[in-house]
């Protein structure tokens, strides 16, 4: 047999950049179906209200929720960032405690014992009995609360997926790493962490969205009034449906720059990950 | 057992260390258990430098379990192993040895040549140092020109010339492969093995190398051992002699067929032994070879 048999290269396109055209086609591709379907919904939901003669107060047209957001953008956006930035507090706090309390329980045997039903009791403690605490603890007007009821939530998660991945190591790196008589530390540093960030992602997306509603629910139990939490519950309560409705647009995009900024974030980190997702 | 190792002994080179020294060892699993498991019974073994050694049998014969305790992945329940004249756990620590399995274990997140590189970073070399060596090795196993592709970019045989060269980075004296090839197809496989044979040559390294395929076995070695399972141990040891220089036309040559032949006979007197021991029928299926054992 010739050597060029098993020398050339597989012939693959993933390693060279496709063409512009190439690309833009796959872009168009992946974002068309869900706007489809995005616009078909709100246009059914607003024929529905028009053909069924749904009153205002039960459930506003998408128009209505649409000029109130418009018309209200400045109010919206403000309790937007406000629970925003108490999600995104508690997510990156969670997230780096999450990471570095199951590296140390993978590190040491014995904290392991410990640390794991800890994390579990403290993942089943109803939000409203440690909002409640906390609030209690700290300044009427403080933030903290919440972000530590998120911080929790967050760190909950990722610390499951993270302990998942350091446990999950492929026998023939492990036993090649025995082999150059690698030292604890070097295989947590070389193998282990590396085969762990794809995991410790996974956790940090699906703690995202999770982040938003967990601020966004602690401001039921009291504290400062100025987040989505609270103004959505005024809202719907009084007669403005529609900034209500509104009010949750803002939530809803809130959680999903959360999502996307920890997809883009894997993006960057976890490189040799993006062809086999992509695929 | 002793006279097999005559023909070997009786050249009378000997060496003041031999590449691997395996003396009365014996490798039991689950100890004080009901499901213990005798993998190695009272086996020895001497590979001298240089020399190509491959271990065959039938699965649970405890070939790889042999090629383990001499890597010190496994620890021995009796006997003694040395390797290059050193405690086996002492010739771990200095990297006497590079390995290589059936997968390819390449680190992903890492390109080609700093998968090379591995072994010497965590021996702390420098990093120019790494880079040179890494290029050398890459030259070695004619894939310089694949130094920053990642992994996933290379095809099942050029992932396994790079765990190759990554086993041989750090010029380790022996080579212990665990069916480095068996997950190839067939074409690429007699060209790995080719190759491999041309890297021991240049670099005159030790190896031991486990397989199931009979004509890999013979193609590669100047010995074939001969294991037989349950409880793990050797039977045979098949000189062969096809000289330092094989090609292509090697595998077609009546020696190569004599030896293949002399290797199928040791292995089916092993399956009539255990089907004689299961069945009391001392009359075994003579036109198959002995289960997990490649006939091609």
């Amino acid at each position: 047999m010739t050597a060029a048999v098993v020398t050339s290269p597989k012939p693959t396109t993933t390693g060279v950049a496709p063409s512009a055209g190439a690309r833009s086609r796959r872009i168009v591709s992946m974002v068309l179906p869900p706007v489809i379907f995005g616009v078909v919904v709100v246009a059914l939901w607003e024929l529905w209200v028009v053909a069924a003669d749904v009153q205002p107060y039960v459930i506003p047209k998408p128009s209505k929720i649409w000029s109130a957001l418009v018309n209200d953008f400045s109010l919206v956006r403000a309790a937007s960032m406000v629970t925003a930035g108490n999600a995104f507090v508690g997510l990156v706090l969670g997230a780096i405690l999450g990471f570095l309390i199951a590296v140390a329980t993978n590190r040491f045997k014995i904290v392991d014992e410990v640390v794991n039903p800890l994390a579990v009791t403290v993942a089943a403690i109803p939000a409203v009995v440690v909002v409640g605490v906390l609030n209690n603890m700290y300044a009427l007007d403080s933030q903290i609360p919440r972000r530590i009821m998120v911080t929790i939530a967050v760190f909950f998660v990722v610390f499951v997926q993270v302990a998942k991945g350091l446990r999950q190591n492929d026998a023939t790196q492990m036993e090649l790493m025995r082999s150059y008589a690698a030292s604890p530390r070097q295989v947590l540093l070389k193998v282990r962490l590396p085969n762990t960030l794809p995991f410790f992602f996974t956790g940090v997306r699906t703690a995202a969205p999770l982040a938003l509603i967990i601020a966004l629910v602690s401001e039921y139990f009291g504290g400062t009034q100025d987040g989505l939490g609270s103004k959505i519950t005024s809202a719907l309560n009084g007669s403005n449906k529609a900034l209500g409705f509104a009010y949750v647009v803002g939530g809803a995009v809130a959680g999903l720059v959360l999502f996307v900024g920890a997809g883009i974030l894997e993006y960057v980190c976890v490189p040799w990950r993006r062809r086999r997702e992509s695929k | 057992m002793t006279d097999q190792h005559s023909p070997t002994d009786h050249r009378g080179e000997f060496s003041p260390a031999p590449a691997v020294e395996v003396t009365a060892v014996s490798k039991v699993f689950n100890v004080g258990k009901t499901d213990r498991v005798d993998a190695l019974v009272d086996v020895d073994l001497i590979v001298k430098p240089g020399e190509f050694v491959s271990l065959i049998g039938p699965s649970g014969c405890g070939k790889s379990t042999l090629l383990r305790l001499i890597a010190d992945l496994l620890q021995p329940t009796q006997g003694l192993i040395r390797v290059n004249g050193k405690i086996a756990k002492e010739a771990r620590i200095d990297q006497d040895y590079g390995m290589a399995f059936q997968q390819s274990g390449l680190f992903e997140w890492r390109t080609v040549s700093r998968n090379i590189e591995l072994p010497l970073e965590l021996k702390c070399w420098d990093k120019a140092k790494r880079r040179q060596r890494s290029a050398e090795m890459l030259d070695l196993v004619k894939l310089s020109d694949f130094a920053e592709h990642m992994p996933w970019q290379l095809s099942g045989g050029m992932q396994q010339r790079v765990a190759i060269a990554r086993a041989l980075a750090a010029h380790p004296k022996l080579l212990l492969m665990d069916e480095p090839f068996g997950a190839l197809d067939e074409m690429t496989r007699e060209h790995m093995q080719a190759e491999l044979l041309r890297i021991c040559e240049e670099t005159g390294t030790t190896v031991i190398f486990v397989t199931h395929s009979i004509p890999e076995a013979v193609y590669l070695a100047d010995r074939v051992v001969v294991m037989s399972p349950r409880p793990g141990r050797i039977t045979k040891i098949v000189d062969v002699a096809l000289g330092d220089h094989r090609d292509d036309a090697t595998r077609l040559g009546t020696s190569f067929f004599d030896s293949v032949r002399e290797v199928r006979e040791a292995l089916r007197q092993i399956e009539a032994a255990a089907l004689d021991e299961q069945y009391g029928v001392s009359d075994a299926p003579a036109a198959s070879a002995p289960r997990g054992i490649e006939d091609r």
